[in-house]
């Protein structure tokens, strides 16, 4: 969490335990304590040679639980799932060479969405680096643009620090994740363990406490506003349930109406009056009319993203814009704002609203309800309508109906990536933040089953869904074992469509409808592959048997794979085509005889 | 009222700058590759790079970077170099006050005859020493900034320039203050 440094800081001396101080003992076993007295409870892992010692340290002890996965990627993206639905730090042990190697995308993954992370990887010994040992890779060199930051730690009396700095590093600033490679002989060797200090890293001091200067700047131009949007990302999510509850106070004193990216949803509740959907390459009509015809935007934690802004040079023509980021690398990297103001969002918006109380400022309520009645010919649009069908089942109603008969369940939702995810993210609601799991930066494939895993673990007893695409699940479908290892009842939604609907999608728009192989050949039967792993199979094709059988996915007390068969043809809309501007979005099929994508938006992937 | 350093104001700019930025950083195992992997891997340009330890007790170590970009990719760069964990400080000596900029040179003439004695009068001229001679050759060693190296080592060519080492440019702020 990115809240402020003093809470950060208290939660550590709160979890500290006070059985813990210096003494010595191996490598191996400082890793655990360190975890330990940081309040890790669960950790993600596959062993192997360069591990062993740390392995047989967590044989001996009780306090941390390992869970087996069966792919280092996935004990990654379990690891993240963990971390997103809780708020905490999420925690992987692998082993050298290929164990690390197999870890990098996750690493990536946590790193483009900000997830804190620790990874542990066991390395050869030290005498052997160098020496194109067994089992051996330059697991920092090749991680080093895949975390936060990276250690070799080749000296044990210098690994307690080491590992208190890491998970410093990872959970606090804007959270990533966080690499040690140990060797061998390190973790065999005996040192002295110092317990957690309260003394950041040198030269590590995020700004979290915003400038009172700005903060005023930034109430002028709000103040001022005729037509504004707030724009929220996912650092409202990582900075913790506050600023989820300081937002919606935001928006109710001003009035303002407010977007969320895809990594954002769920910090704004979806019933709330002032959300006006999500924004972006497949957002909603009327969140990216509004942005386009803004003249404020205050964007709080999101990054100006290319899904977001579509076209830079036509983004926002007539928006003032200011940005709110705890990484001021986020800032000036796409799009030119007119105010920076660095900081964590919750103390950004406590400031705000301080402020704003403070100031007795008030919205131009003539302006702003004008505003809101132009917002809300644009939601006439109703840009989500789709034709539905009594002969096959069409994604969106399979998504709306799983939405209508799990809303009022402890739930928590968990994507792969393409059209499902997008079908997800719209026609799924979220009013907590916490509750959606998705890999939004990286857009990894295989991210949702282990995810789901992840979540259901630090839930076991809520409902966890992977809503999933047929070629997406099979990119980590071996984590089913996992599922049955640990008795995990997460339900895997697939909808069946028979292609990478996503990449077919962007090859009927761009590609002459070549549909070069996106079909998905060979499919496995997945009721008799979700028997095999011990898991409940079901499948449905006829839009009438659709609720029953969610309805029995929700019965069935351990993990179900539902197939569900949906019209093959459906594609995702709306859509800003690529190169194009928020303003120039296709709503359906029938937009798509005239392409508005350019040459130039061809490239853009 | 003073805007946030991470303000750019005139967005209209999208002329190529050079900046020449000092970077503190500690000096351990993987610093060098962790920078030079920030501009490569986001596609920054890298003029001319120098760095050794300064402060060797408490292993610190000095980058001086050149590098070219509109103004946006310059303020980028500097943020993403803030970000790096084994980073002290970034200075962007280009725009924070006057500064001096060095390069030193080694370069070797071979040559006998009129081009031997001509080489050693231009050395003279630009004042270049002469570190090492031999009946046919000159090692010169020369510091100045870029140009000076630069119509030094052009005016060797004809005469026999054999092989040139730079040592890329270090540079420090005038005046009292640090960086």
């Amino acid at each position: 969490m990115t809240s402020a440094p003093s809470t950060t800081a208290k939660n550590r001396v709160q979890a500290k335990n006070p059985e813990s101080e210096s003494r010595t003992m191996t490598g191996a076993e400082m890793v655990l304590t360190a975890l330990k007295d940081h309040g890790v409870e669960v950790i993600f892992g596959y062993p192997g040679g360069a591990v062993l010692p740390i392995y047989d340290a967590l044989f001996k002890q009780n306090s941390i639980r390992h869970i087996l996965v069966r792919h280092e990627q996935a004990a990654v993206h379990a690891a993240e799932g963990y971390a997103r639905s809780t708020g905490k730090i999420g925690c992987v042990l692998v082993t050298s060479g290929p164990g690390a190697t197999n870890a990098v995308t996750g690493l990536v993954d946590a790193l483009m969405d900000s997830i804190p992370l620790i990874c542990v990887s066991g390395q050869v010994p030290t005498h052997l680096i160098g020496n194109d040992a067994f089992q051996e890779a330059d697991t920092t060199g090749i991680t080093r643009p895949a975390t936060k930051h990276n250690y070799l730690v080749k000296n044990v009396d210098r690994l307690s620090e080491v590992l208190h700095q890491a998970i410093t590093i990872a959970t606090t600033g804007r959270p990533g994740p966080v690499l040690i490679d140990l060797p061998k002989d390190v973790q065999f060797a005996s040192g002295i363990y110092t317990p957690p200090q309260q003394t950041p890293p040198p030269n590590y001091h995020p700004q979290t406490e915003p400038d009172p200067m700005l903060i005023d700047r930034a109430l002028d131009m709000l103040s001022r506003a005729k037509r504004p949007v707030i724009y929220g990302g996912g650092g409202l999510i990582n900075s913790g349930p506050e600023a989820s509850k300081l937002l919606a106070e935001f928006v109710s004193l001003t009035g303002f109406p407010c977007t969320l990216t895809l990594m954002g949803l769920g910090a704004l509740p979806q019933n709330d009056p002032h959300f006006i959907g999500m924004l972006g390459m497949h957002g909603l009509y009327e969140a990216n009319l509004a942005m386009h015809g803004s003249d404020l935007i205050l964007s709080l934690g999101a990054r100006f993203d290319d899904r977001v802004t579509g076209n830079v040079k036509l983004f926002a023509p007539t928006a003032q814009k200011i940005h709110v980021d705890i990484d001021p690398s986020s800032i000036n990297k796409n799009i030119h704002v007119n105010l920076a103001v660095v900081g964590d969002c919750t103390l950004t918006l406590r400031a705000l609203i301080k402020g704003w109380k403070a100031r007795k400022l008030a919205a131009d309520k003539m302006a702003i309800a004008a505003w809101w009645q132009q917002i809300e010919e644009w939601r006439g649009r109703k840009c989500l309508n789709y034709i539905g069908s009594k002969e096959v089942i069409k994604p969106q109603y399979a998504l709306e109906r799983l939405e209508a008969l799990t809303a009022k369940k402890d739930r928590y939702i968990t994507t792969e990536v393409g059209q499902h995810q997008m079908w997800a993210a719209q026609y799924l609601h979220f009013n907590q933040p916490h509750r959606w799991m998705t890999s939004g930066g990286l857009g990894t494939m295989g991210y949702g089953l282990p995810a789901a895993m992840g979540v259901q673990i630090a839930h076991p007893d809520a409902l966890v869904i992977d809503v999933a695409g047929e070629a997406s699940i099979l990119m980590n479908i071996q984590e089913m074992s996992t599922l049955a290892q640990y008795r995990l009842p997460v339900k895997v939604f697939i909808l069946n469509n028979q292609w990478m609907g996503m990449v077919r999608q962007w090859q009927e728009l761009l590609h002459g409808s070549r549909y070069s192989e996106s079909y998905s050949e060979a499919l496995p039967d997945f009721v008799k592959l979700a028997d095999a792993f011990g898991a409940t199979g079901l499948r449905v094709s006829d839009p009438a048997k659709l609720d029953e059988t969610i309805m029995r996915m929700m019965e069935i007390e351990g993990a179900v794979i539902v197939d569900v068969m949906v019209d093959p043809k459906e594609n995702c809309f709306p859509m800003i085509p690529s190169g194009a501007a928020h303003n120039q979005m296709l709503l359906g099929a029938a937009d798509v005889a005239n392409p508005a994508t350019t040459a130039a938006g061809r490239v853009l992937v | 009222m003073t805007a946030s350093p991470y303000s750019i104001n005139d967005s209209a700019t999208q002329a190529i700058e050079r900046h020449t930025l000092a970077i503190k950083v500690d000096n351990e195992p993987g610093v060098l590759a962790r920078v030079i992997g920030l501009f490569s891997g986001r596609g920054y340009n890298i003029e001319s790079l120098t760095v050794s330890e300064i402060d060797a007790e408490n292993h610190q170590s000095r980058i001086t970077i050149v590098t070219t970009g509109t103004a946006m990719v310059i303020e980028q760069i500097k943020a993403q170099l803030e970000r790096l964990i084994p980073v002290h400080g970034v200075r962007d000596l280009t725009i924070e006050g006057p500064h001096v900029e060095r390069e030193l040179a080694l370069i070797k003439v071979s040559g006998v005859g009129e081009k031997r004695v001509e080489s050693l009068r231009i050395a003279e001229l630009f004042r270049a020493r002469v570190l090492d001679a031999a009946l046919d050759s000159f090692v010169f060693e020369m510091t100045g900034n870029t140009d000076k190296l630069n119509a030094f080592i052009d005016l060797m060519v004809p005469l026999g320039l054999v092989d040139v080492s730079r040592t890329g440019i270090v540079a420090i702020s005038r005046g009292n203050k640090s960086f």
